[in-house]
């Protein structure tokens, strides 16, 4: 091994601290591209756990659990900018708290 | 029961072609008006020319289901797709499918408001007809038998008269009664079999595998006979006839004439003849009591009636009781007269309606006395007139004729009723001529002496030729079974032939 | 030779073709055109029967059978061992009856060009008469009773289309004076009244099929069973039909005939007749009806009687006559070609033909004869007092009709067609005759009118007066008079026709009908039967009123003077009207020669020299089997002549020797002892006000209780709607009010209100805002991961 390893744990603690990140973002912010942006920091820092964890066990399943996520964050972005789009074309504004017709 | 699945048949093509053109009007919605007209009419066309490719390949030396396509459906309850014709459906799957491009034909000029829908109904019952024609599970009989309900009723309900709903509520709920019966009958009878295929059961019936007590047998033959004989309508069943007739728009009551009412004959002779010989064999004479009732009683109201369609209407019960004599005569000739009769009943019952629509599309009355003499100013339509009453009143060399006599014939050398069913039913030869006549007298002779008769203009190519194109037909057909009705009989010899033996072998012989 | 018998298809398909070509095309013919292809087609017919009749007397009048071309088979179900051809038949019969129908059937079409000029609907009258000529043809051509019914009814058919051709023509109404339905009217009773009697023809159709399992007349082969002739002609087969070198013969089964399956058998071989002939020399046959056994009589009997009413029916004779007189309201050549000639005879040619069956049913003889008499006797009366010149005409058919049918029962089956072909040439004339009256005082109608206003004649004022006030009617007798003079070649024509109708030497109706009285009295005085008696006296009696009412008619019209303007300015018509009386007039003088019998004293080596002794007895006996010659009897001939002329004798005092009164309303009958007869005879013995009374009326009432009380007001409106309909809905209300919305409604409605309460505070829970569900959602999450790790936190906390 030319390169030093790199330990697991550290890994799935970054992961675990970019999700909380990614949380956050989602909960405190109310401009729909960033809580848009932070859903994304959330599912590539569960794909960095999935990574690691396949690196760990040699096992190339979680690389296809990745690849489907990376494709359904791709469709997720396409059909998800093109709401916000047509959101901030009927309400001039991107966000979030404006958006509360489902009201009770 | 296991059935062995078979591929597709020519059959079930000429069965789903109505839907191809239903499906077709059902989503292409930007349609013209012009063009949804011409979809209905080709498709119908279309289906008419797979029924006749099913005639030319229909090989009359065979008895039994030809053109059989079995599919699983069901196959929990042992419930299949199968369907197939034999010599006595394919004529009236080929009445169905001459019946109904005419009927669509006469619609183009006579309906005006939600004509998507119209034509959508007109291509359903269709398929819900030749449903009931070729079905060989009793199941999916039942279900083509219920389904043709619905589109009739929201022709009657939507485009039909002034008390349109009340008829149509009526023909629904009075049907509906019997066809609970059936279902109840249905699902014992395959409970009894172990199947509910048609074929399978009247083999096991013809060999004796499966028998009934007597009792059974007989509650199982009401069961059928009742939801049928509303069908038909049997005397005294026949009340929801002429509200349904009168109601109905002009292409409804040549359905419900010319086709629908089919139904329940046919239905006698595929399950309570088929399924059931000893059960006929006795019940035999009361239900040709009842048919002969039927003749005459139909033929005497009619003749009382001041609205040209409510005669017409009476007319049917007259003359679908011959059907049901032939039938219950249990004679070949008798029921193969009853086979022809249907057709000849749907193709000049069919062309009276067809008038009448048109008379009423000029005059808005339907009223006897409005008439008078309109020869004068229609010749041509009085002409189609006076040959499709003449059909319809038995004169030889016509279609009516060959059927009444043949059906005759076969009462008279019944071994089930005695010659006075014969000689009364003959009777109704005279009440015929007597009903037919009063009309045609009314309304086509006589003084011309009402002015909005005057202005009455005569059928012509160029002006209507959807009338005539639809009369035309008809008026063909009627001499062509008139002169030379051999074929028919031919293809149906085989089948009905089979039928009466074992009927016979069975329940006659063992008196 | 056989070829040309095979010509007989054509007699029935060149009317066909002609009908067709005026129906599609007549309006572009014209009327010239329309005319020729009517006359034309029916003139061919003619030639093609007299073809055949040739072909005959070569072929030494061996009958042969022949298949319609194109389609062979009728009705044919074999598994129930039906088969009905479309076969025609060609003997001396059949022969006979075309050359009759095609015959007269063309001189009254070209009568009728010139009688129908100017109508609007030319060319479908000419169709009508063709398909008349065809369907007439394949009644008298057909070979069995099927095709013949087809005809039967097709003639029917035609009538009505003829009788009602003028159907908006107003014409009089005995209670409600003029009326448009009058045409219409008639042309339905003739058609209603045609079809009880062919309710009888259909059920002796079905007892007939039933018995022998066929409805041939005879099978193509077969040896046909003659009882007097010891070489019996062979019968071959043309077209499609093996002539078989060996003749079936006529084999007799042995022992039992189990009815229509032993039928089967020998229907095979032998047709209906041979069969009957067959089983009536073996005697003591059964045939089964199902559980019933008949005698072979009793069922031969039933099968003639119902035949009888179908020829009733058609023949016009008691009970049914009734429709004959009102079917002149059609054009005249209708009435001489269809009301006098052909179609009425259609049922004496039926019973002839059948006379294997009729022969040997004694009682039915018995009942043909009775109705035969009674029919001639009421009918001669009925004409006595009618004024319609065409009504006296109508009367007469019917009359000698009843004598034809006399004939029948009485077993004189050549003497009865010997009457119906006479009958036929004077008849017609008489008929187009009569036409040619009335196209002449409607002509003299129209030229007074147009005219006669200056005119000083006084009793033309006087007739102006008395007739403008009501329609003229230019068929009354009252309004002829003096015609004689106007018409000469009407007249003479007219005056043969009455003579021979009267049975004046030598004209055709006194050998006619004097073959018949020979008959009646042989079979009463020879063979001491009653029925022929009966017949005797009847028909004399009958023969006195026909020369009676012929006089009275030749005197009202022809003689005295003109009593209105119309008579005094009748033109005679035109030549193609009076060409076909001419020739007609001929026929009348001559045909009778054609049978004339033997053994007539002082003139008879002239006649049988020339003529040939009952020529046409022998040419029929070759199909009839039961036809024979009477014997002459010279005193009858005398006595019947004697009386005739007395007859004439007594008219002619009463209407010719004086002028009758202008105008004239009143017979001179009227005034004397004789005006209770005369009522009757006027009001025609009141037998269509009887029909009306007890059967018309009443079968209209029972159909309009029927209709509205039983089945509309009881069935249709109490039973289904009131009682089930609304019962059903009474018992719907039932259930629906205090049931349904007290319990079960209320019971879902609180639980209802109950769930609409939790959901109204559980909403608030709603906020809309993105973040709050985002919250939510996470706390979820770590809830969910708290409680899966909850095991391993309790283990790692060592709880």
């Amino acid at each position: 091994m030319d390169k030093p390893e790199v330990a697991t744990e550290l890994f799935v603690l970054l992961s675990a601290v970019l999700f909380t990140l990614g949380s956050m973002g989602v909960l405190l912010r109310r401009n729909a591209i960033l809580i848009f942006m932070s859903i994304e920091l959330m599912l590539n820092s569960a794909n960095l756990a999935l990574v690691a964890f396949a690196r760990q066990w040699n096992q190339s399943d979680a690389h296809l659990m990745v690849f489907f996520v990376m494709t359904v964050a791709a469709a997720e972005v396409a059909v998800g900018l093109a709401l916000i789009v047509t959101i901030y074309r009927t309400k001039q504004s991107t966000d979030v708290d404006d958006l509360h017709a489902l009201q009770g | 029961m296991q059935l062995e699945t078979t591929g597709v048949s020519l059959t079930s093509v000429t069965l789903f072609a109505p839907m191809v053109g239903f499906f077709i009007l059902l989503f292409l919605t930007k349609l013209s008006d012009e063009r949804i007209k011409w979809g209905a009419l080709i498709t119908s066309l279309m289906t008419l020319g797979f029924s006749i490719l099913l005639l030319a390949q229909f090989k009359s030396d065979e008895i039994g289901l030809q053109s059989e396509h079995i599919a699983e459906w069901i196959p929990t309850f042992g419930i299949y797709y199968h369907v197939g014709i034999d010599g006595i459906s394919i004529w009236l799957v080929m009445l169905t499918t001459f019946i109904m491009p005419l009927a669509i034909l006469i619609s183009f000029n006579m309906i005006h408001e939600r004509i998507r829908l119209y034509y959508l109904f007109m291509l359903l019952i269709e398929f819900a007809m030749l449903g009931v024609f070729v079905a060989q599970d009793m199941f999916l009989f039942y279900v083509f038998w219920e389904l043709t309900l619905v589109p009739m009723y929201f022709l009657i309900g939507i485009w039909g008269g002034d008390e349109r709903r009340y008829a149509a509520v009526k023909f629904f709920l009075y049907t509906m009664a019997g066809s609970i019966l059936m279902l109840l009958a249905i699902l014992w009878l395959g409970n009894e079999a172990g199947t509910f295929d048609v074929k399978v059961i009247t083999e096991m019936v013809q060999s004796g595998v499966l028998s009934f007590s007597t009792d059974t047998e007989r509650l199982l033959f009401l069961g059928f006979f009742l939801a049928f004989a509303i069908k038909v309508p049997l005397w005294p069943l026949h009340s929801w006839l002429p509200d349904a007739h009168v109601q109905a728009p002009t292409a409804g009551s040549i359905i419900l004439a010319g086709i629908l009412l089919k139904l329940g004959t046919y239905g006698l002779i595929r399950f309570n003849l088929g399924f059931f010989p000893n059960a006929s064999a006795d019940f035999a004479p009361w239900i040709a009591a009842l048919a002969v009732i039927g003749i005459i009683y139909g033929a005497w109201v009619a003749y009382a009636q001041t609205d040209v369609k409510k005669l017409v209407a009476y007319t049917s019960v007259s003359h679908l009781g011959f059907v049901v004599l032939g039938i219950f005569s249990l004679t070949s000739s008798g029921v193969q007269g009853a086979v022809l009769q249907m057709v000849n009943h749907g193709i000049s019952t069919g062309g009276l309606f067809a008038l009448v629509g048109i008379l009423y599309d000029r005059r808005h009355t339907k009223a006897i006395n409005a008439f008078g003499g309109i020869w004068k100013v229609m010749p041509l339509f009085s002409g189609i007139a006076l040959v499709i009453s003449l059909s319809s009143m038995g004169l030889p060399s016509m279609n009516g004729f060959v059927g009444e006599f043949t059906i005759l014939l076969g009462s008279a050398s019944s071994d089930v009723l005695n010659i006075w069913f014969t000689a009364v039913a003959t009777l109704g030869v005279i009440l015929a001529a007597v009903y037919t006549l009063f009309m045609f007298n009314k309304v086509f002779m006589g003084p011309l002496d009402k002015k909005e008769n005057q202005e009455l203009e005569d059928l012509t190519w160029s002006k209507n030729w959807t009338e005539l194109g639809a009369l035309v037909p008809l008026v063909i057909m009627i001499f062509v079974i008139g002169l030379y009705p051999s074929p028919f009989f031919e293809l149906m010899d085989g089948s009905v032939g089979d039928l009466v033996n074992f009927v016979n072998s069975v329940a006659v012989a063992g008196k | 030779m056989e070829g040309f018998y095979s010509a007989v298809s054509l007699v029935v398909i060149v009317p066909l073709v002609g009908m067709l070509i005026n129906l599609f095309f007549g309006k572009k013919l014209g009327e010239k055109g329309a005319g020729f292809i009517a006359v034309g087609a029916s003139a061919f017919a003619f030639v093609i029967a007299l073809t055949l009749w040739a072909t005959l007397v070569n072929q030494d009048y061996a009958p042969a059978i022949v298949n319609a071309p194109l389609i062979h088979s009728w009705i044919s179900v074999p598994s129930a061992g039906i088969d009905i051809p479309w076969q025609f038949r060609v003997d001396t019969l059949s022969v006979t009856m075309m050359l009759v129908v095609t015959g007269v059937g063309t001189l009254i079409h070209i009568y009728a060009t010139g009688y129908m000029h100017g109508d609007e609907r030319f060319p479908r009258f000419f169709v009508y008469m063709n398909l008349f000529l065809v369907f007439m043809l394949i009644l008298v051509s057909g070979n069995n009773l099927l095709v013949m019914f087809v005809g039967w009814e097709g003639v029917g058919l035609c009538s009505f289309l003829l009788i009602g051709f003028w159907f908006d023509k107003p014409g009089k109404h005995p209670k409600e004076g003029t009326v448009g339905w009058s045409n219409s009217n008639a042309a339905r009773k003739a058609f209603i009244v045609n079809r009880i009697g062919d309710f009888g023809l259909l059920m002796g159709i079905f007892l007939t099929f039933w018995t022998f399992g066929t409805l041939d007349y005879y099978k193509p082969n077969e040896v046909i069973h003659l009882h007097h002739d010891d070489a019996p002609p062979p019968v071959f087969a043309v077209e499609g039909l093996e002539a078989e070198g060996e003749h079936a013969e006529a084999t007799v089964t042995e022992g039992e005939h189990g009815g229509a399956e032993a039928a089967h058998g020998e229907s095979e071989i032998h047709g209906i007749f041979t069969q009957a002939e067959l089983w009536f020399e073996e005697g003591n046959h059964h045939v089964k009806f199902g559980s019933i056994d008949l005698d072979f009589d009793v069922v031969i009997t039933l099968i003639t009687l119902f035949f009888l009413l179908g020829a009733t029916g058609k023949s016009a004779q008691i009970p049914l006559f009734v429709w004959l007189p009102d079917a002149m309201a059609g054009p005249t050549p209708v009435s001489a070609l269809i009301h006098a000639a052909t179609m009425v005879t259609a049922g004496i040619y039926m019973m002839v033909r059948s006379n294997s069956f009729f022969y040997n049913a004694d009682l039915t003889s018995f009942v043909v004869t009775i109705v035969g008499i009674s029919t001639a006797l009421a009918a001669g009366f009925m004409a006595l007092g009618q004024w319609d010149i065409k009504k006296v005409l109508a009367y007469s058919t019917v009359s000698q009709l009843g004598f034809m049918v006399a004939a029948v029962g009485l077993g004189a089956y050549a003497a009865a067609m010997f009457h119906l072909v006479t009958h036929a040439f004077f008849k017609a004339l008489l008929f187009l005759g009569s036409g040619s009256v009335i196209h002449a005082m409607e002509h003299g109608h129209h030229h007074a009118h147009e005219h006669g206003h200056g005119h000083d004649d006084e009793h033309d004022e006087h007739d102006e007066e008395h007739h403008d006030d009501h329609e003229f009617d230019p068929q009354d007798m009252r309004n002829m008079g003096g015609l004689a003079g106007k018409m000469r070649l009407t007249y003479i024509t007219y005056l043969i026709g009455a003579l021979a109708l009267a049975g004046i030497f030598p004209l055709a109706g006194f050998w006619s009908k004097d073959e018949i009285l020979a008959d009646a009295f042989t079979i009463g005085f020879d063979e001491g039967e009653l029925k022929g008696y009966l017949a005797l006296a009847v028909l004399i009696t009958a023969a006195a009123m026909t020369a009676f009412y012929t006089w009275r008619q030749i005197c009202l019209v022809f003689y005295g003077k003109p009593r209105t303007a119309a008579a005094e300015h009748a033109p005679e018509s035109v030549s193609a009207m009076t060409t076909p009386l001419a020739i007609l007039a001929v026929g009348a003088l001559l045909v009778g020669f054609m049978n004339v019998p033997n053994g007539i004293p002082l003139l008879g080596w002239l006649f049988e020299g020339i003529f040939g002794e009952h020529r046409f007895t022998l040419f029929l006996e070759e199909s009839v089997i039961h036809a024979h010659a009477g014997d002459f009897n010279a005193v009858l001939a005398l006595l019947a002549t004697g009386i005739a002329l007395g007859a004439m004798y007594a008219a002619h005092a009463i209407y010719g020797s004086k002028a009758m009164p202008m105008p004239m309303e009143k017979d001179p009958l009227e005034d004397g002892q004789f005006q209770p007869l005369f009522a009757l005879s006027n009001a025609k013995l009141y037998w269509d006000e009887a029909y009306f009374k007890y059967i018309v009326y009443p079968f209209q009432g029972a159909a309009r209780f029927l209709a509205n009380t039983i089945d509309w007001d009881f069935w249709h409106n109490f039973v289904h709607d009131r009682i089930i309909g609304q019962g059903f809905q009474g018992a719907a209300d039932v259930i629906s009010q205090p049931i349904d919305r007290q319990v079960v409604d209320k019971g879902f409605m609180s639980l209802a209100t109950g769930v609409l309460a939790a959901g109204s505070r559980l909403r608030k829970t709603q906020t809309g805002y993105v973040r709050t569900y985002a919250l939510s959602l996470m706390m979820g999450a770590l809830l969910v991961i708290v409680i899966i790790l909850l095991p391993t936190l309790r283990d790692l906390l060592g709880i």
